[in-house]
């Protein structure tokens, strides 16, 4: 068995020895191996892992190189019941590498075994002593073009994680959830209406009038800033500043106390926009001059209904 | 689960009719191997894999995840409820598509109408109102709490910016359904949030004249933001909505842990 991080290993046995009522040392020793295991591994379960490598396929014919006897020539039919490759394969193969060799075509002395292998190599230009037998109509022919070993593209070891199954574990906290919100957002509608004034009147603005509360931080801003700043330069570089976090920020850790700086700049941010809205929101009053809601009142629009 | 041997009991009984049920070819060709709706299941690890990987289910999550990646206190689900909420804004969104024409002024009526003439239209329309407010503010903590996470940093680095392009989207599609009511405050606070766009230096009349859909707000502009708001923002944010997802589970699930 793969070597499983102590802790994990233990969890698991607990685990177990809790579900048969049997005492953790025992399931803990059967586990790593001191007994041999009783019941199912931990979880056999089909899990979404990498299917296993497919067993290595056997050395090719370029991998190995034909042993070219000086003049005889090569028996690529014999190499091909030794190597298990496909005749036409090696032969053409050997055909590649004498040629890339500079040699000349080793396999002439050969009778090219007039095997159906032979049909899928392309006819030879040079030689060609026996003209494949012809594809019957409607038979496909496939070439392999290459062995790919599969350690090479595939990581087939997986280093052993504590995880968990998604259902029940994570579905069961989705579920509840969604439910709480529903709950929340339902009990909500029931005993809040949404506001609706009168009709829409383009000629009596109301005072003061403000933007959906998202917005009101940087309504805000329009109090202090020309409205070009405000109402385009900050929003525009506020989200492609955003945008860039990833790229700008390049420590590696995720660690808190490894990013004080980061988690400073970005909570002095969130907290700006946080005290803007929330001024926008109820610090402002008709005209959007400063106001105290308690003194005042408030000018909430979006809160119309529940404020009433 | 259902073990019910016909032990006499009516509940025995009611087992055996449940379990003949849930075995049923109708049933089983609905429910795939391995769901625990199906006649037989039992708790077993291959089972709890067939669950997700037999289901649609798959399309959104593995069949296992790192054990403090389903810590309520890790994401406090907010990615996700923040995707349950839109998916309730759509169903409710739809049932107030019935109802409502973007013209000028039976876009009013018709909203008041909801309270009036509709069956649950008041409460639907609520529902849809508070939603969207609370989906912009779950979106919103998502991002905080991926940023405290550090859940940015490679391989991760798209993903938040496709979020960056989610937060956008949300805030469109919040402001966009803000002007359908055509009330008093949907026009002037839609005014205030449109007129920053003229404030764009060089082009700030185009825009302005794209976002209204002329030189001043009219019944032309209720009908692009209504087109906006119904059509093409949402079609656009599931588009990104899957991206996000994909993501997430081919950047390794989710981040940490810390
Ligand atoms: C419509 C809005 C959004 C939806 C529906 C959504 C949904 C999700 C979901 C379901 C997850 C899985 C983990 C979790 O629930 O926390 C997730 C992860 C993530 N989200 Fe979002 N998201 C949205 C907006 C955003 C925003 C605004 C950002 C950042 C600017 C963001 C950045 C990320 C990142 C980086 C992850 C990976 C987190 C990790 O690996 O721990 N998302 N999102």
């Amino acid at each position: 068995m793969a070597d499983i991080p102590e802790d994990i290993l233990r969890r698991s046995a607990e685990a177990r020895a809790k579900a048969e009522g049997r005492p953790v040392e025992e399931v803990l020793a059967e586990m790593t191996g001191e007994a041999p295991a009783a019941s199912s591994p931990a979880e056999p379960a089909p899990a979404e892992t990498e299917p296993a490598p497919a067993p290595a396929p056997p050395e090719t014919a370029p991998a190995a190189p034909p042993v070219a006897s000086g003049n005889g020539g090569i028996d690529v039919a014999a190499l091909s019941v030794e190597t298990g490759v496909p005749e036409a394969i090696l032969l053409r193969a050997t055909r590649a590498r004498a040629k890339h060799d500079g040699l000349p075509d080793p396999t002439i002395a050969t009778p090219a075994g007039g095997g159906t292998a032979v049909a899928t190599a392309p006819p030879p230009t040079t030689t060609a002593p026996a003209p494949a037998p012809a594809v019957p109509e409607g038979v496909r022919t496939q070439r392999l073009l290459t062995v790919v070993k599969a350690g090479a593209i595939q990581q087939v070891k997986r280093e052993p994680t504590d995880k968990v199954s998604v259902w029940p574990h994570l579905l069961a906290i989705e579920f509840v959830a969604l439910l709480v919100i529903l709950v929340v957002l339902t009990a909500v509608s029931i005993f809040v209406d949404a506001p609706l004034l009168e009709f829409a009147n383009f000629n009596e603005q109301p005072n003061p009038s403000k933007a959906p509360w998202y917005f009101l931080g940087l309504q805000e801003l329009l109090a202090y800033f020309d409205p070009m700043v405000a109402g385009v330069f900050i929003p525009t570089f506020g989200l492609i500043a955003l945008m860039f976090i990833p790229y700008v920020d390049r420590n590696p850790s995720i660690r808190p106390s490894d990013r004080k700086l980061a988690i400073m700049i970005f909570t002095f941010f969130i907290v700006a926009a946080a005290i803007l809205t929330i001024f926008g929101s109820f610090f402002r009053g008709p005209g959007f001059n400063f106001v105290f809601p308690w003194r005042d009142g408030i000018f909430f629009d979006d809160l119309l209904t529940i404020l009433d | 689960m259902a073990e019910g041997n016909g032990n006499g009991g009516i509940t025995g009984l009611l087992n055996d009719l449940s379990e003949q049920f849930r075995s049923s070819q109708v049933w089983t060709s609905i429910f795939r191997p391995g769901s625990p709706f199906r006649g037989g299941y039992s708790d077993t690890p291959r089972n709890r894999s067939y669950v997700v990987m037999n289901n649609v289910m798959y399309h959104l999550h593995p069949v296992k995840v790192k054990r403090h990646g389903v810590r309520l206190s890790y994401t406090l689900c907010l990615g996700g409820l923040s995707f349950f909420l839109f998916v309730v804004l759509t169903i409710t969104g739809i049932f107030l598509m019935f109802y409502y024409r973007p013209t000028s002024p039976q876009a009013y009526i018709d909203i008041q109408a909801l309270a009036t003439d509709v069956a649950f239209g008041q409460f639907v329309r609520n529902m849809h109102r508070w939603g969207a407010h609370l989906m912009v503010l779950t979106v919103f903590l998502h991002m905080t709490r991926v940023f405290y996470h550090g859940a940015y940093k490679p391989p991760r680095e798209f993903n938040w910016v496709v979020g960056v392009i989610l937060l956008l989207l949300t805030l469109l599609l919040s402001f966009s359904g803000y002007l359908l009511p055509w009330d008093q405050l949907a026009l002037w606070a839609f005014t205030v949030g449109s007129t920053m766009g003229s404030y764009a230096p060089v082009f700030g009349d185009s825009v302005s004249f794209a976002l209204i859909g002329g030189v001043q707000i009219s019944a032309d502009t209720l009908l692009r933001w209504y087109v906006l708001h119904v059509l093409f923002l949402p079609f656009i944010i599931v588009l990104f909505m899957s991206v996000h997802f994909w993501r997430v589970r081919k950047d390794g699930g989710v981040s940490g842990p810390l």
